[in-house]
């Protein structure tokens, strides 16, 4: 997959530069770079505490940095205004969390179906897409199902779902496996790299699983909030 | 302990430390290296005669004293240039490993060489042989969907010692020069 992507430095589709983010006094990220390719899929290694869901939080606008520049799709992320931000991180960002973060007092069609409703998509049309796309994610017949009813494994499902129905142009995913036993986050695993690939979708996935990384087209490691990238090291291809 | 390769290149790495000779030098790759399976004096003698007859070692005139004859070897330019480069590249990813692995970084430690670096080259070696055997698992084909996942748990296994041993770098810096 890596081989026919455009050449990432020349025409990166993310590109994180010297970012820096601290909580009070505690330093995050100490000057972190990466960038990725339109309809890559990155995988963000690195011990815990070290800055990996940090990073993904400033690439998908979540936090702002304290310094450097992000942007996206040749746009500065970091300096556009919250209303702005928040804009893009519902049309063009898709979430995947460790634990679904579904709504449990709404069934998994009405989670599916929940992003299309709040962009003003008319109830009929935002249900058949979630039909849809619980098919494309084999969940078919459970879209009745309240999440508390769902296995792990469909409930993250679910997520997936809700993360891609409104066609997002990058998925962020935060340890989407995390709570999941090995054969049940391999199927996750296939199924959101599977589709992510027909939709064209950029994926970035934190997680500290080598499997899970394996997944993806290439990975970083982030230690002490800086980034080590093979590629730019040129060594694991 | 360690494969018949690696003798010769981590008595090379013991060498670069300081120049030493055979008996010293058998004494701290045991110490190091060699707690379950000490290196036979034969061993020894004949590993520092094919890297001097290689070049990549010079040993010194013999030593007067009392028992057997002492002579103290010298890393020559070509044992660092070929102990460099085998430090730095990363060992074949495949099962069991673990005793090359761990003796790059116990000698890239000693030597004062960038250990975290080697560590991070040798991870994305083995994330490159795991979206390999990622690959192959896309066949429909369960034997070889089998075979490539025990090579993948195998891998897995060698990459979480690789990042326990990252995370304890400084510890074992610590007691390597002690």
């Amino acid at each position: 997959m890596t081989a026919s992507l455009p050449d990432a430095q020349a025409h990166s589709f993310i590109d994180a530069s010297d970012v820096v983010k601290s909580f009070g006094q505690t330093p995050a990220l100490r000057g972190a770079s990466v960038t990725v390719a339109r309809g890559e899929i990155l995988a963000v290694m690195g011990p815990s505490g070290s800055g990996k869901s940090t990073l993904l939080h400033c690439l998908a606008g979540i936090f702002t940095p304290d310094d450097g520049e992000i942007s996206f799709d040749g746009r500065r992320l970091d300096t556009l205004c919250e209303s702005d931000r928040t804009k893009l991180r519902r049309t063009a960002f898709g979430f995947v969390f460790q634990f679904g973060q579904l709504v449990p007092e709404l069934t998994a069609a009405d989670n599916v179906a929940l992003p299309l409703l709040l962009n003003r998509v008319k109830r009929k049309s935002a249900y058949e897409s979630a039909a849809t796309w619980l098919d494309r994610l084999q969940l078919h017949g459970l879209g009745g199902r309240r999440t508390g009813e769902l296995s792990g494994g469909q409930a993250q499902r679910v997520a997936i779902a809700r993360a891609l129905v409104m066609g997002p142009r990058v998925l962020f995913a935060d340890e989407p496996t995390g709570s999941l036993d090995s054969l049940t986050g391999e199927t996750v695993m296939d199924l959101m790299v599977g589709l992510a690939r027909q939709e064209g979708t950029t994926v970035v996935i934190v997680t500290h699983e080598a499997r899970v990384a394996a997944c993806a087209d290439r990975e970083i490691v982030v230690r002490d909030g800086k980034v080590f990238d093979p590629r730019a090291a040129g060594v694991g291809r | 302990m360690l494969g018949v390769m690696s003798v010769p290149l981590t008595m090379l790495g013991l060498l670069e430390r300081e120049p030493s000779h055979g008996y010293k030098l058998k004494r701290d790759y045991d110490a190091y290296f060699g707690r379950d399976r000490p290196l036979p004096f034969g061993q020894v003698y004949a590993t520092l005669g094919r890297l001097a007859r290689d070049g990549k070692v010079v040993a010194g005139e013999a030593e007067p004293g009392a028992g057997p004859e002492r002579k103290r070897y010298v890393i020559t330019e070509t044992g660092a240039t070929e102990l460099e480069t085998w430090l730095a590249e990363p060992a074949e990813p495949e099962p069991h490993l673990q005793t090359v692995l761990f003796t790059k970084v116990v000698l890239a430690l000693m030597l004062g060489r960038p250990a975290e670096r080697y560590l991070d080259v040798q991870r994305a070696a083995h994330l490159a042989r795991m979206r390999a055997l990622t690959e192959v698992k896309r066949s429909d084909d369960l034997l070889d969907v089998l075979r490539a996942d025990y090579g993948l748990f195998h891998l897995e296994a060698d990459l979480r010692w690789i990042d326990m041993t990252a995370a304890r770098l400084s510890a074992l810096a610590r007691e390597v020069h002690r």
